[in-house]
């Protein structure tokens, strides 16, 4: 390893103090990535605690690849299973094939590696200007964001969304640690209202792009469950299925039970919130028990058929699953206080599946439940603090009496 | 009328170099200091020159807004210099100590009332054991305290435990609870669950309570917010156990004899025990020969709130205890990447976590840089007080006055935050945000 050390002390003074010293910021960003640094406890406390924000970072990183190598496959498979280029008679067989694999891949890494770039480097910037070292929070939301997205997303509408998100999600308000709505979900929402043709529908889920002699399979449509759902009540995918992620959508959301995995990993290393998972799982079954009950007044076939299903669905069709780990778990954007984030997950599951069910414009709510909670979040947080600070007014009181 | 509580959030950090109970008396020190900056609240002014012969107990230093409150010698001798830092600050006062402590004699044992107490404390120094809160300063003798807070607690790692370093102490503690009884309307003793030591459990005609859980458990603070809590406007006295019986033999004696028993704790130790030292030694002598050889930090008080001091520094004037931990030193390839099962956290992130019962040889390292608050609800874990740290921490961060009042902050000291502060996520340094909080509301108020 000192070989890598000696390149990064080599370099040191170019950037410390010759003419690349906009480039601090990611010497040092990359260099603290190889070596953790050997500083000392100076004030305070003499022994720390081995974990930091890097550590936290990579360990939801961990949690999302399971999800990210199952959306490549998963990209892979719905492109050839449209294409008829599977034998049908060995389905989940052919799910795990290089050729799946080399596919989604192609498309995946891509969007991944553009991500990175064009947040990192809005980030670089930021350190550079305002002199702080990089944040790493990026480096979760640099994969959060492709793994919302559609499988066709050009590039450059990623580049967009990310850098969007960066500058007016976070760096206005003062960069990490201060952002109101969530970095990655700033993004998605930007790409859908900017670019909602290729956001949303029926056509954009699976990369049904035709080679020479090629052509789509009899009957394909395309359409999410979700789609599915809000246009004719009822679905041709199987619960089982979408519990195991063989179903088009976004490229990270299918697999519940990997995102379940992900979920068990963040809560048992404390880096994820329990309450807002837990509650998040709350709120959705309420709404969906509530939606089972007043089913029957509905007046269209369709209303009755999507609020008539069991709660489950809900919980293994669409992004409730990802969006309840990884996303409403963003613990700046989410409420901060203990009690607050009960409420605040609670409402991302009970608004989240409200909209999905009925508003026909936007086949998934997630994404706008989380912003609005996220919106919401210091007010539920002002309410936790104004209970703290009257209970403290009331001892006095009766201590005075 | 005695209460058990159990402190459920907090951390017993597991660390080599536990002080077992065994104490070693150390040889005759020449050089004492006493350090202003000590003195929270302190602004001191000289009541000696170089050259001057003083006895233990003479006033070295007066507070320049109290002229009361007094900081003592704690040995006789002579004042061999007088230190200062930038902008001629008082860095410290050293004392070249005699063969033979010859002690400044004030007054017989005869009963006395509270004034007269409280000028006894006065003068001759011992006033300085007493602390107050809120602010977690030198007390002032001019507030009347709603109760005083004796500590017969330690909770912090390689803490002395007051039922061992009180031993032969027993008639003097029960001699200074007796005086400090006088001083307020309610004098609450709390100590340990399985606290054995008769000292302790016996101290007849005091309110006793006991604590049990993990650190901080023992520290005051705690045992204020479950006993009675601390309201604006209201004043409280702590003062640890150890320094009661300091004041015992001051009324008993007439003298003021700083010695103590301290634990002397960490991987640096050769033999990690009690000894028997006395307040502003010099410890030069003791660590060169009991620590071990190597690049170690020499911390006068906890390693999670003391000061460190270096090798030749001088001991706190109101330590109880000593911790030598190693200096970290290398960087650490890849560390945040792999897996660390040798890396020590309180949160599960390293898969350290699969071996429970592992202690471990934690160096000063901080274990990565400072970065912005974005973690939240990982201090709740460790705080167990009905206060929002986070929220409280950005108040003191936006110095509004009005919210830190609101959030409790009279309620802590910075100690309190030295868990929280252990394992940020951010590396923030709480604790020295939270005295600034303090030092902003002191110098509002007063």
């Amino acid at each position: 390893m000192k070989f890598i050390q000696n390149i990064f002390d080599a370099s040191r003074p170019a950037v410390t103090s010759g003419k690349f010293k906009p480039l601090y910021p990611l010497h040092n960003a990359l260099e603290t990535m190889m070596f953790v640094p050997d500083h000392n406890a100076k004030s305070g406390a003499h022994v720390r605690d081995a974990i930091d924000l890097k550590r936290t970072m990579i360990t939801v990183i961990f949690a999302l690849v399971p999800a990210l190598i199952f959306g490549i496959y998963n990209s892979g498979y719905q492109h050839n299973k449209a294409l008829g280029l599977l034998n049908s008679a060995v389905g989940w067989l052919q799910f795990f094939t290089w050729e799946n694999f080399l596919f989604g891949a192609l498309k995946i890494i891509p969007m991944i590696i553009v991500t990175y770039i064009a947040g990192l480097g809005v980030e670089i910037y930021f350190a550079y200007r305002n002199k702080h070292a990089v944040n790493e929070g990026f480096l979760v939301s640099g994969l959060l964001i492709p793994m919302t997205m559609p499988i066709d997303m050009p590039l450059w509408m990623i580049a967009i969304s990310t850098i969007f998100a960066v500058l007016i999600g976070k760096e206005v308000f003062g960069g990490t640690g201060m952002n109101i709505l969530n970095p990655a979900l700033t993004a998605r929402a930007f790409a859908f209202f900017a670019y909602p043709s290729f956001m949303s529908g029926d056509k954009v889920w699976i990369n049904a792009t035709l080679g020479p002699g090629e052509a789509l399979v009899d009957g394909y449509s395309g359409a999410t469950a979700l789609g599915q759902f809000a246009t004719t009540g009822s679905t041709t995918f199987s619960a089982w299925d979408a519990f195991l992620g063989i179903i088009p959508g976004s490229i990270g959301e299918t697999s519940t039970i990997l995102i379940l995995l992900g979920g068990i990993y963040l809560i048992a290393t404390g880096i994820g919130s329990w309450k807002i998972m837990f509650s998040s799982l709350l709120g959705a079954i309420t709404i969906s028990l509530i939606f089972n009950a007043v089913a029957p007044s509905m007046i269209s076939p369709e209303q009755q058929g999507f609020l008539s299903i069991p709660f489950y669905f809900h919980l293994v069709f669409g992004s409730w699953a990802f969006s309840t780990v990884f996303m409403a778990t963003d613990p700046v954007s989410a409420a901060h206080t203990e009690r607050g984030k009960w409420i605040y997950g609670f409402f991302i599951g009970f608004l989240g599946i409200m909209i999905r069910v009925f508003n026909p414009a936007y086949p998934e709510g997630m994404m706008l439940a989380i912003l609005f909670m996220n919106v919401m979040a210091p007010l539920i947080d002002h309410y936790v603090v104004e209970g703290n600070i009257k209970r403290r007014l009331k001892r006095l009181k009766l201590s005075v009496n | 009328m005695s209460k058990k509580y159990t402190i459920r959030k907090g951390l017993n950090l597991p660390l080599f170099g536990d002080p077992i109970k065994e104490l070693k008396a150390s040889k005759f020190v020449s050089n004492y200091a006493i350090r202003p900056s000590e003195f929270i609240g302190l602004k001191p002014k000289l009541a000696v020159k170089v050259g001057d012969e003083v006895k233990a107990g003479q006033t070295i230093l007066f507070d320049k807004k109290n002229e009361r409150i007094k900081i003592p010698s704690p040995i006789s001798g002579e004042i061999s210099a007088i230190q200062r830092g930038p902008k001629r600050r008082l860095d410290q006062i050293v004392i070249r100590a005699n063969e033979k402590c010859e002690y400044l004699n004030f007054g017989d044992k005869t009963a006395l009332k509270k004034d007269e107490i409280k000028n006894k404390l006065l003068e001759s120094g011992a006033w300085t054991l007493l602390k107050m809160r809120p602010y977690g300063c030198l007390a002032n003798p001019d507030d009347s305290p709603k109760a005083i807070f004796i500590n017969g607690m330690g909770s912090d790692p390689f803490a002395s435990k007051p039922g061992f370093s009180l031993k032969g102490k027993e008639e003097l503690f029960s001699r200074g609870l007796e005086v400090l009884k006088q001083l307020s309307d309610r004098t609450i003793l709390s100590i340990a669950q399985d606290e054995k030591s008769d000292t302790l459990t016996n101290a007849n005609d005091i309110e006793i309570h006991r604590f049990h859980g993990p650190h901080p458990s023992g520290n005051t603070s705690v045992h204020i917010s479950r006993v009675s809590p601390l309201n604006k406007g209201e004043v409280i006295w702590t003062i640890a156990a150890q320094d009661v019986a300091i004041i015992g033999k001051l009324f008993e004696s007439g003298e003021l004899h700083l010695d103590r028993t301290i634990a002397a704790g960490g991987a640096g130790m050769k033999n990690p025990q009690y000894y028997l030292v006395r307040g502003g030694q010099s410890m030069k002598t003791f660590f060169s020969k009991e620590t071990k050889e190597g690049n170690y930090r020499y911390i006068s008080g906890s390693v999670l709130s003391g000061e460190d001091i270096g090798k030749e520094g001088y001991l706190g004037f109101l330590a109880k205890q000593v911790s030598v931990i190693p200096e970290g030193e290398n960087t650490d390839f890849l560390g945040w990447v792999l897996p660390g099962f040798n890396k020590y956290s309180f949160s599960k992130a390293y898969f350290s976590w699969l071996f429970p019962n592992r202690k471990y040889n934690l160096t000063t390292k901080l274990h990565g840089e400072e970065r912005a608050f974005v973690v939240t609800g990982q201090y709740d874990k460790v705080f167990p007080f009905d206060i929002l740290p986070n929220q409280l921490l950005k108040s003191i961060w936006a110095e509004d006055i009005e919210k830190m009042e609101e959030l409790g902050i009279y309620e802590i000291i910075p100690e309190d935050f030295a868990l929280c502060e252990v394992i940020c996520t951010s590396k923030q340094p709480l604790q020295e945000m939270v005295r600034k909080g303090l030092d902003i509301l002191y110098n509002e108020m007063n």
